[in-house]
């Protein structure tokens, strides 16, 4: 199966809105309640991405770190991540299936098998956290051989050098992180984002998501007008944190949330 | 003394020593590591830094710290000539205040208003709310919860210096989550703070810098050496957490061929229990905090929960980069100490020689007279002494059962 990513942004496009981009942990509250919350979400955005859990989550928020820590107390493991993938893969060819995580869980497996299982899952891109462009050597070329688009995060303090450096190799879309911190703080002040994504720009021609603090319908909103993708991912996570003891209504939050940030999204 | 400014061994320019090393951080911490990277090379390069650095190593640490030939101790070995040096005599009492001076030094040059810093036994935030106080800088130190109840005596020294303690309750509430919490502060903050990380390890220019500055353990050791014993020592022998310490003493001697590099790592319960902190004799690489090198891990990459050392500061399920790089060249022998091992020399020593050394220390130590024991009296065993033990004392109480019969009437 051909990589959706470039269809995605060519659909949203062609409709003239920005993409949703939705982030759940992988087996956060549990591996099975997970795959349903997931395909769930998956209903509703045009990119998923799918967290794979870590023990040392440092680039991550209260809220993303405990998802994680529930996601591995339930035993979740790398070919869950998989599984759900496929899952997802299955319910909505048109999807772009991303996984987010840090480094040492596909270093540790090998890159190697770890592409080679994400494409056969569906998965069309990864994004590594702790992988800036100076390290990406490690996995570049084996994700390129599997078809895989190689992710890589902006940040506010990214100079104009490094702009140019994550450019040169990015694939896919990149990510741009609306603040100097962790997932799950305050989102960065709308006109010093819209400045950078100019900048940038002068530099890609890949589209470009909005991420890092997205909470509100009214920021997905405000970042739509003027970035190809907006991010949502503490927000959705801590619809589980909110009715952790209520599959229910947890699912039920997560739909009703995610609907009024495509609501919001829509011109 | 004069000390040797030239950096040896430099890693490459993206701070790879061999495959083991880098910059695996986050985009938002890039630039300000490469920050720190200018502002470091600028000021190694300027007379006038050292200046300031030797100056106050000399008249504010207390270097340099005396090389002890342990008579008593090599006595009661029965083999090699035992040379400890003495970090234990810095103020604060560990080895670790010679990277704080220098690191505070750096981020008073690069314009920090305030510092913080990660610790597990609470030696190097000792030393950070120690240079904190002296250069008037804010300073908050990151500390696992489990380690707070540890090594207390530690909390309460650096809340006296000023130093807002702050309890980390994620993950396994150790070392390793300490870090974590730390680089997330520090991702939102680093426009006016500086992150004085405590070891050789993370993400470069971190291990290059942090054992920069601990080269004068070694450097001194050596000279002291030649100049007492007329020679150099046949081994030499220091713990590792991280890896400060020992690259302090061992890396001045990397040239050296004919002495024998020896790294302690933390035994806890035995090697073979999964319940230790040897990451290099028993992990496998990987990446974590920012860097390349052997990581205690699973299968699946997740870190070890299980990492285990009686003593905080060892207690760590990664290892700096270059230990690993040296260990690949073969230029490093690996040994290790259990928790008891230590314990049984932490006694030893304190028996022997009236030093009380720290539990850290303790497991050099334990590997150190062991070594020896199987030498000839004409050969030389070097031991970094990296820290004293009054850190310690509650959990060596707890060990030995010991109470101090003061009892109410
Ligand atoms: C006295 C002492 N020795 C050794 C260590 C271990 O650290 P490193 O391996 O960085 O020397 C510590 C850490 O806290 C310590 O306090």
């Amino acid at each position: 199966m051909s990589n959706q990513l470039s269809h995605v942004f060519a659909r949203c496009t062609k409709e003239n809105r920005a993409a949703l981009v939705g982030y759940l942990t992988a087996g956060d509250p549990s591996i099975a309640t997970s795959e349903q919350l997931i395909c769930a979400l998956a209903e509703q955005v045009d990119i998923i991405e799918i967290g794979m859990p870590f023990s040392d989550p440092a680039a991550d928020g209260p809220v993303i770190q405990a998802a994680s820590e529930r996601a591995l107390q339930a035993g979740t493991k790398i070919k869950d991540v998989f599984l759900i993938a496929q899952k997802v893969r299955q319910l909505k060819p048109e999807i772009g299936i991303v996984l987010m995580g840090y480094a040492n869980v596909p270093y540790t497996m090998g890159f190697e098998v770890f592409a080679k299982q994400a494409r056969d899952s569906g998965v069309d891109g990864v994004l590594l956290v702790d992988i800036p462009a100076e390290e990406s050597g490690i996995c570049a070329k084996i994700f390129q051989t599997h078809g895989l688009s190689q992710i890589m995060l902006l940040a506010p303090t990214s100079t104009e050098q490094r702009i140019a450096l994550a450019a040169s190799i990015a694939q896919g879309f990149i990510y741009y992180v609306s603040l100097a911190g962790i997932t799950g703080a305050e989102m960065g002040e709308v006109k010093g984002i819209q400045d950078k994504l100019s900048l940038i720009r002068q530099y890609t021609k890949l589209p470009i998501c909005v991420g890092f603090g997205v909470k509100t319908p009214a920021q997905a909103e405000s970042i739509a007008t003027f970035a190809d993708g907006v991010v949502v991912g503490s927000h959705f996570v801590s619809q589980i944190t909110s009715n952790i003891d209520d599959d229910d209504a947890m699912l039920c939050a997560l739909t009703s949330s995610a609907s009024a940030m495509v609501q919001a999204m829509k011109w | 003394m004069d000390y040797d400014l030239e950096i040896k061994h430099a890693p490459d320019e993206g701070g790879h020593f061999g495959k083991y090393g880098g910059r695996f951080a986050a985009e938002t911490l890039m630039q300000p590591l490469k920050e720190i990277e200018d502002a470091f090379f600028e000021a190694w390069a300027d007379p006038a830094f050292h200046v300031e650095r030797l100056d106050l190593l000399k008249n504010y640490v207390g270097r340099m710290t005396p090389l002890y030939h342990a008579k008593q101790l090599t006595h009661a070995v029965g083999g090699a000539q035992i040379y400890l040096k003495r970090e234990d005599l810095n103020h604060t009492g560990a080895h670790k205040v010679n990277n704080t001076i220098g690191q505070a030094l750096l981020a008073r040059r690069m314009g920090k208003k305030k510092v913080i810093a990660e610790t597990g036994a609470g030696q190097h935030g000792v030393a950070t709310a120690t240079v904190a106080a002296m250069f008037n800088m804010q300073c908050d130190i990151y500390m696992g919860k489990e380690d707070i109840r540890r090594q207390a005596p530690n909390v309460f020294r650096m809340k006296l210096l000023g130093a807002n303690v702050i309890a980390v309750d994620s993950g396994t509430g150790t070392l390793k989550d300490a870090v974590n919490e730390a680089l997330r502060v520090w991702v939102a903050s680093c426009e006016d703070t500086y992150y004085i990380f405590g070891t050789a390890a993370g993400p470069h220019p971190f291990p290059l810098m942090v054992r920069q500055f601990h080269t004068v353990i070694g450097q001194e050791a050596r000279k002291q050496c030649l100049e007492q014993a007329g020679r150099l020592p046949d081994v030499a022998v220091a713990c590792v957490g991280g890896g400060s310490n020992a690259m302090g003493l061992l890396h001045p001697l990397w040239d050296d061929e004919s002495v024998k590099l020896v790294a302690v790592e933390a035994g806890g319960h035995g090697l073979e229990t999964g319940e230790h902190a040897a990451s290099l004799a028993k992990g496998q690489p990987g990446i974590i905090h920012g860097s390349l090198s052997y990581v205690l891990d699973d299968e699946e990459g997740q870190i070890s929960a299980d990492a285990h050392s009686i003593s905080a500061g060892l207690d760590y399920p990664g290892v700096g980069p270059e230990l690993a790089h040296m260990m690949d060249v073969g230029r490093l022998d690996l040994d290790s100490a259990t928790d008891d091992e230590a314990l049984e020399a932490f006694e030893m020593l304190t028996k022997a020689e009236g030093i009380i050394p720290a539990l850290e220390s303790s497991h050099a130590l334990a590997a150190g007279i062991r070594i020896a024991s199987s030498m000839k009296p004409e050969e030389i065993v070097l031991i970094n002494l990296s820290g004293r033990g009054d850190k310690d004392l509650n959990t060596v109480m707890d060990k030995f059962g010991f109470d101090v019969g003061a009892k109410d009437e």
